[in-house]
């Protein structure tokens, strides 16, 4: 927002509305928490359990604002071992759930590289050799090998595989059933209210303003929400929960440092693809090393295929979106994959710090749950039911402390809802997890050996904490491509795109010999069709950019720009004067920008700001 | 006379088009492929109307526009988060299994016996609205249908504008051939319009809008009414989607002209 637009936007009046509770991000979190509350709302006569203060004579009122213009927005992988939903819905079977399916055959696999473009260390090509040649006898060798067992902590095998799009929507006609909750989809906020410590609510984000934010035709200023309580649920980007972090610090040695960021596809099977439903694949090996992949099956022939880019990647060259082509391409999945839809598409970014990305939970006036707090377990890989559980957890001491009236202050908030949820399995596997990823810092093979140490010993012996900001990891182009291509043509390559305005990792890719993906307007398709087939971009005219670069000059000289290399939607490219430029229409909302910047005076924080925006990538099979 | 209306929206839902729909066969007649698990919008044309009344409302001290919306309840529920936070209106629900596959004259026969169940109505106020080419395929019979069975005589379909007279007239646009509008004058209520896209854009989502409606929408919902619908009213005999192409590029700084040759080379060999 530009000066002038930040000067206006405090200047202006706004509408004002008190509820008793609102929330900020609808997500599993939200979803734990409001199915909670709303079954704890009314007696057993059917009238009020509680009365409202914000409107005396009426019910509490309770009221969640999400960004996206629908409630069936999520994505994710999704399995889950599914403890805490269970729990909140004892009586049903979740396998009603459009697109949900218990878990059956689960498999680990270690993808070889078929194309030998992938870099691979010494360690790795030792391993692909030997392999190699124990394989050579096989009859049926498609450049994989399944582990001989999926280590403990990793199993899923009694869980659940979702689509989080329909486990959302499944999850909200059950909250506004009860019609004592309102959920309001297409509605941004975009900071806090607060008072000295306190939080008194949210301000919604303005409309009918220009790109750069200042009032335009229409302007309708946002409104502020006053609340007893402020739940925040926005995820790991949201604009609520980071300028919660920015104004009250983390609490202290925690960090947000770790990141990744899930790209998937929602495949339609041919029908004699030979994967079964329930089917569950993690893989690792290609088509980088430190990338790690799944497959899911769903019912009804749909299958969820994914990789996860990590922050600790150090390569410059990091486009999610070629290699998720590249990785469908693999042999050993290409044979099911092959003749299939694609249906759907999503990115999304994943706070991987978990215990160590621990905001404050709880202050007077707010409460953090889901993701954005912290609650993802990365030993598991899960973090949707651990969310859901937060919410529930929060949900709880609501109703414990309107039963005893007493206010939503720090000390009540901790000693209700804090003091639950350590208290519970999901504090105490993230204790276990906590350092369980320290050896990504070292090189994927030493990751993988202390994550299987941590899991293994329970989290008591680990590696070593060396993190640092995601942007302070990356290497050169030099340091990792100089072996395979000359340093000139590099540099040549380098300055050749920049003139152009093209995007650098098509080229590095091509030169190091990936092959061209083979388009059939079905599965493999261009990146921008992708964005219309995977889903709909939804872009509601009348709000800011979201995605800001703070300092403008600190981009010039950045060299390559993650931030373009990044994009999932393509929305940044090369702008005038090497400034990125960005284009909310195209913008899924995936985060990575926010953690692929490398400009900022500040390495903890970048020179990208992402701010409170309306749509992003709307589709419901994610 | 003064210039207070009664302002009825007749609105169906379909599903969200995040993707391709795919039409197939099942016992109880068409269906889309996974239309349950699609998000669902008000009807494109039921929207644009419904914003019509809403603005007309504004302008017209005393009015009042309900929402008939005959659709599975569950599905409406969702809707209302959308809908409810653009326009103030109280919603008339049916719960009733319809979708674009539905007979019309049977919509129709549901849609106007909601109507008729208003209490409160003022007949000599009221403008019946609809999308014109809703919950029929685009046939454009449903609203004339309900008009039909509600004795309303004067009707106007693809209309795009309507504006108030001083003397309690109106004059109504309506799409002909040509892309051109025929302009006829009413001499006021009761008259049924069926909405074209208007002339208004999609209102913001306004919180306080939302929060009012939503104080009569759940209760409305919780309460609606049952409808069936007869499913031997009409048969189908094949149903198959519309071809589409789409090859995506981007082009930066290509001349217009270039651009247009390309798409009548490609609209030639289509």
């Amino acid at each position: 927002m530009s000066a002038a637009a930040t000067s206006a936007s405090n200047s202006v009046e706004r509408q004002q509305m008190s509820v008793d509770i609102v929330g900020i991000g609808f997500g599993p979190a939200m979803g734990g928490f409001l199915t909670t509350l709303s079954r704890n709302l009314l007696k057993q006569d059917g009238t009020p359990r509680f009365e409202s203060a914000a409107a005396p004579g009426l019910p509490l009122q309770v009221i969640c604002y999400e960004r996206a213009d629908g409630l069936a927005f999520g994505v994710s992988g999704a399995v889950t071992r599914a403890r805490g939903i269970r729990a909140s819905f004892p009586d049903v079977d979740l396998a009603q759930i459009p697109m949900a399916i218990p878990v059956g055959n689960e498999k680990l696999m270690y993808l070889l590289d078929p194309i030998g473009a992938s870099r691979r260390s010494l360690g790795f090509r030792v391993a692909d050799r030997i392999i190699r040649m124990l394989a050579s006898a096989a009859r049926r060798y498609d450049h994989a090998v399944e582990l001989p067992f999926t280590p403990p902590f990793m199993q899923k095998s009694d869980g659940m595989i979702f689509s989080l799009g329909q486990f959302n929507q499944w999850v909200s006609e059950q909250v506004t059933s009860s019609g004592l909750i309102q959920l309001w989809p297409g509605m941004p906020a975009s900071e806090p209210l607060t008072e000295g410590n306190a939080v008194k609510g949210i301000r919604l984000a303005d409309q009918g303003v220009r790109l750069d934010g200042a009032p335009g035709e229409g302007f309708m200023p946002g409104m502020d929400v006053h609340a007893a309580l402020t739940v925040v649920a926005d995820g790991p980007v949201g604009a609520v929960g980071r300028q919660l972090d920015s104004r009250f610090g983390l609490p202290e040695n925690h960090h947000q440092r770790e990141w990744a960021l899930g790209m998937k596809v929602v495949v339609e099977l041919r029908e004699d693809s030979g994967l079964e439903t329930g089917t569950v694949l993690h893989t690792l090996g290609f088509p980088e090393p430190e990338i790690f992949g799944f497959l899911y099956v769903h019912p009804d022939r749909l299958a969820s295929v994914g990789i996860f880019i990590p922050s600790w990647m150090r390569s410059p060259v990091r486009t999610a979106y070629r290699y998720l082509q590249h990785f469908m391409l693999h042999p050993y999945l290409w044979k099911h994959l092959q003749g299939g839809t694609l249906k759907s598409w999503g990115a999304k970014s994943l706070q991987e710090s978990g215990r160590h990305g621990e905001p404050l939970l709880a202050g007077d006036g707010y409460a953090r749950i889901g993701e954005g707090s912290g609650s993802t377990n990365v030993l598991a890989g899960s973090g949707v039911d651990e969310a859901w559980t937060t919410g529930v957890q929060l949900a709880e001491a609501v109703i414990e402390l309107l039963e005893q009236k007493k206010p939503f202050t720090r000390e009540n908030l901790e000693q209700a809802y804090v003091r639950r949820r350590r208290q519970s399995w999901v504090e105490a596997e993230s204790r276990i997890a906590a350092d369980s990823r320290n050896g990504f810092q070292y090189g994927v093979l030493p990751g993988m050996i202390g994550m299987a140490i941590a899991g293994l010993t329970r989290g008591r012996i680990s590696l070593p904490d060396k993190s640092r900001p995601p942007c302070a990891c990356t290497l050169s182009l030099e340091d990792v491509y100089g072996s395979r291509v000359p340093a000139s043509e590099l540099q040549e390559m380098q300055e050749d795109c920049a003139l152009r305005g093209a995007s650098l990792h098509d080229r590095i890719m091509d030169r190091c010999g990936w092959p061209d993906i083979p388009f059939d307007g079905r599965l493999l398709i261009s990146h921008q069709d992708a964005l219309l087939m995977g889903g709909s971009v939804q872009a509601p005219p009348g709000y800011s950019n979201h995605v800001i670069f703070v300092r403008p000059q600190l981009c010039e000289s950045c060299e390559p720009k993650l931030c373009v290399e990044m994009c999932s939607g393509q929305a940044i490219t090369r702008g005038e004067g090497g400034v990125p430029s960005f284009d909310r229409e195209k913008c899924v909302y995936c985060g990575a920008c926010l953690w692929n910047c490398r400009a900022g005076a500040d390495r903890e924080h970048g020179n990208v700001q992402f701010r409170a925006g309306a749509g992003g990538l709307h589709s419901a099979q994610n | 006379m003064s210039n207070v209306y009664h302002i009825i929206v007749c609105a169906g839902i379909v599903p969200d088009p995040l993707q391709t729909l795919e039409p197939l066969t099942t016992p109880a007649g068409p269906a889309l492929k996974n239309e349950s698990m699609l998000p669902a919008v008000l009807d494109p044309w039921a929207g644009h109307a419904l914003y019509e009344a809403s603005h007309l409302a504004a302008h017209a001290a005393g009015s009042k526009v309900w929402l008939v919306n005959a659709a599975p309840k569950a599905k409406l529920q969702q809707v209302m988060m959308n809908v409810a936070q653009k326009a103030s209106f109280e919603l008339v629900p049916v719960d009733t299994p319809a979708n674009g596959f539905s007979d019309a004259h049977a919509v129709a026969g549901v849609l106007a016996a909601a109507i008729q169940s208003i209490a409160g109505l003022d007949r000599s106020r009221l403008l019946l609205f609809g999308g014109w080419e809703s919950a029929s395929r685009g046939a454009g019979v449903t609203m004339q249908l309900v008009g039909e069975q509600l004795g309303i005589v004067d009707q106007f379909q693809g209309v795009d504008q309507i504006t108030i007279q001083a003397d309690g007239s109106f004059e109504v646009l309506e799409r002909v051939e040509g892309g051109r509008h025929m302009a006829s004058v009413c001499q006021g209520p009761p008259a049924l319009l069926g909405w074209a896209t208007g002339n208004l854009p999609e209102p913001r989502n306004n919180p306080q809008i939302g929060m009012a409606n939503m104080r009569s929408v759940m209760p409305a919902l919780q309460k609606a009414k049952t409808a069936a619908l007869p499913q031997d009213m009409v048969r189908y005999l094949s149903v198959t989607p519309p071809t589409q192409q789409r090859q995506t590029r981007i082009v930066k700084d290509r001349p217009s002209d270039e651009i247009a040759a390309e798409l009548l080379e490609w609209i030639v060999e289509d």
